[in-house]
């Protein structure tokens, strides 16, 4: 009998102890995030006292006038991550799509692999290539979409010419391939989940293989997926290195996405090694501000998630 | 036991008043780098004889110094701490680069023992060096390029209107009559639309060739070309293109046909660029030459504090866009074996060092100012 109760009572506090070990990890998260937004406001608040709501508004971004605009950076930013995710999406899902649906299984593997291979790239090798192999041959290119897309009335503001190969477009296009590998294994993750019987209820019914990937897949996958574009469009946002190499370098808004521009992480890490007093507040406004975004946007995104599967799925 | 509802408004409360605590925790200033490594003996050095600045009894050093700033001198002083090294083999030195606001903020809060600075201090900022007053020391000049790529154009002679006009995208084409009133000889070979290739990064090249544009072609006593101001960053126009560091530019220019770029001498010269002769203040077409830079630096004039301007100095064989950087340090040392490291590294730049300039595309200093920053190191009180 005391045995039995010493067993009860050990359990207990493994219980208890696992509660708070579990609780502690995910407040030292929360605390860490708090904490690195908070500190960040700080030091950046000389620069957001002197441009108030100008800095988030003007797009002039001149430090030796004390003028500090981060529009067109945000510009820049959210136009390189919208290209890459255009590219990237239809692709990741058509790879996971294919290795979990499609593939016979024994492809499955080395397939897998290879596309995981480009997440083991480091990003300035990528941004390497970009600025010393893909950008110099580019610009023929772009010029030749230029002139086929150019002359359509709404898409041709989108492409217009190009005068170097260092520009929004080709940022988006190489941030693309770095967000490939992850939006595809998280998305194949996700989609492996769907249930068995699900699947195997489409094809009794009679659909064929695309009705049962849109019938019975997606919709069950749809809130992962979403998950998944997540962390790709994070990384998008916070890739430094190889965008600052080809994106141009210049405090530009323009629609022409052949046009040069410029992304908040770039001009932090290219303008930092000068920058002193409310010039570097500045630039740590920049970091703040693409902090604000990113959970902005994740946010925005996870709230339309829940809700359409609310009504799918019905209330969890 | 709490509710669950309680419980969890409880611990968010306490992560929010937790995260703020941290936040109103840290510094103000910048969170400090690796911390210099301890300097090892307590060795003292035998007392040598300052008296004259020729000769001087050879002290042993052995202090570990840490600087940051400036990368347009870097692989000078790289090449200094080399050689210092073998003078001086117990001392350490490491110049870490970074930049010239980097050096000086990291000398503000005491992180480095000195700083490279290819630029002035505010008055604004002095009150924010915590170890009080600092000494600028001149080390060495170069001159900054403008660097063209034109087939069949050997030499090309241009005024700094012109170039201010160029680079504000005022002037598009090679064969614009600015460029061809000064080159009637080339007229045939300038062709073509002109691509201008300025930093992405900050830099104080930039700083320096757009203090010279400033100087030269910009507000009064300027002619009022030039509209950008001076800065590490300034506002290029939408059509140029961007290289990273002074290699990124110089390979801008010789890539693009038609391109033009400021380039700082040594990446041009390795990069095989061609040079354009820049019109200097007394109205010759002066070549971007170390002979050059040293007779601009000569014609400056030469302030109580040791800064000097060589941009657009007077003097026939002066090049105007000569760029001058400085070794910062503060006045009060605060450890002696590192106050007599820094101390004996300075007398060396300037005396054994300047010989060693020009090996490395830099040119030395001329005697006068070198005459004056050996006398300011006096300056520096070392405890006892």
């Amino acid at each position: 009998m005391n045995e039995n109760l010493n067993f009860h009572r050990r359990g207990e506090l493994a219980d208890s102890a696992f509660r708070y070990a579990t609780v502690a990890a995910g407040g030292i998260v929360l605390i860490s995030l708090s904490a690195i937004a908070i500190t960040m406001t700080k030091r950046a608040w000389p620069a957001f006292d002197k441009m108030g709501l100008d800095f988030f508004t003007t797009s002039r971004w001149a430090p030796n006038d004390n003028v500090f605009g981060a529009k067109a950076f945000i510009f820049g930013t959210l136009m390189a991550a919208a290209i890459a995710l255009v590219i990237a999406v239809p692709v990741s899902i058509g790879i996971a799509l294919f290795t979990t649906q499609v593939a016979p299984t024994k492809w499955r593997r080395p397939i897998v692999y290879l596309v995981d291979l480009l997440a083991v790239v480091p990003s300035v090798v990528f941004g390497l290539w970009g600025v010393l192999v893909f950008a110099p041959s580019a610009t023929g290119f772009y010029n030749t979409l230029h002139d086929v897309l150019g002359p359509i009335p709404g898409l041709g503001d989108l492409f217009g010419e190009a005068s170097s190969g260092r520009n929004i477009f080709t940022a988006g296009l190489i941030l693309s391939v770095m967000i490939t590998p992850i939006v595809s294994s998280l998305a194949r993750e996700v989609i492996d989940t769907c249930p068995e019987s699900d699947r195997e209820a489409a094809f009794a019914l009679g659909a064929t293989r695309w009705e049962m990937i849109r019938g019975s897949v997606l919709p069950h996958a749809k809130g992962g997926l979403v998950g998944a574009v997540m962390l790709g469009l994070g990384r998008a946002m916070g890739e430094t290195i190889a965008v600052a190499l080809v994106i141009g370098s210049s405090a530009n808004i323009s629609a022409n996405l052949f046009s040069s521009g410029d992304a908040l992480p770039a001009v932090i890490a290219n303008q930092w090694g000068e920058a002193e007093g409310d010039y570097r507040a500045a630039l740590i406004g920049l970091a703040v501000t693409l902090f604000a975004i990113t959970i902005l946007i994740n946010v925005a995104a996870n709230t339309i998630v829940s809700r359409s599967i609310v009504k799918t799925q019905g209330a969890r | 036991m709490l509710s669950t509802k309680r419980r969890s408004v409880g611990l968010l409360a306490a992560t929010l008043s937790l995260a703020l605590f941290a936040g109103a925790c840290g510094d103000d200033g910048d969170t400090t780098a690796t911390t210099p490594a301890a300097t090892g003996s307590t060795a003292s050095s035998s007392t040598g004889s300052v008296a004259s600045t020729t000769t001087v009894a050879k002290v042993d050093v052995t202090g570990t110094l840490a600087a940051s700033g400036a990368t347009f001198p870097k692989a000078f002083y790289e090449v200094a701490i080399e050689a210092f090294k073998k003078a001086q083999p117990k001392a350490a030195i490491t110049y870490a680069g970074g930049g010239s606001g980097k050096g000086r903020t990291d000398l503000q809060n005491q992180v480095v023992d000195f700083a490279g600075s290819d630029g002035l201090v505010k008055e604004a900022d002095k009150a924010l060096y915590k170890g009080g007053a600092f000494l600028y020391f001149p080390t060495v000049v170069a001159p900054i390029t403008v660097s063209y790529n034109l087939d069949g154009v050997d030499k090309l002679n241009l005024s700094a209107d012109t170039i201010a006009k160029i680079f504000q995208r005022q002037i598009k084409t090679w064969d614009d009559a600015a460029i061809v009133a000064e080159n009637p000889d080339a007229k045939a070979k300038l062709t073509g639309p002109i691509t201008v290739a300025h930093r992405s990064d900050s830099s104080g090249t930039t700083e320096n060739f757009t203090i010279f544009l400033n100087k030269a072609a910009g507000p009064a006593p300027g002619t009022g070309v030039w509209t950008l101001k001076s800065g590490s960053t300034v506002e290029w126009a939408a059509d140029t293109q961007a290289g990273s560091g002074n290699a990124g530019v110089a390979q801008i220019v010789k890539d693009t046909k038609g391109a033009i770029g400021y380039v700082d001498y040594s990446d041009a010269k390795a990069v095989g660029l061609k040079y354009a002769n820049v019109k200097n203040k007394a109205g010759k077409f002066v070549a971007p030459t170390l002979d050059g830079a040293s007779a601009a630096a000569a014609g400056a004039t030469i302030k109580d504090d040791l800064s000097y301007d060589p941009l657009w100095a007077d003097g026939d064989a002066a090049y105007p866009i000569a760029a001058p950087t400085w070794i910062l340090v503060y006045v009060n040392q605060t450890d002696k074996v590192k106050g007599e490291t820094t101390k004996s590294f300075l007398r060396y730049i300037l005396t054994d060092g300047q010989k060693v300039t020009t090996s490395v595309d830099y040119a030395p200093l001329p005697k006068v100012l070198v005459d004056k920053a050996i006398a300011q190191l006096e300056m520096i009180k070392i405890p006892a």
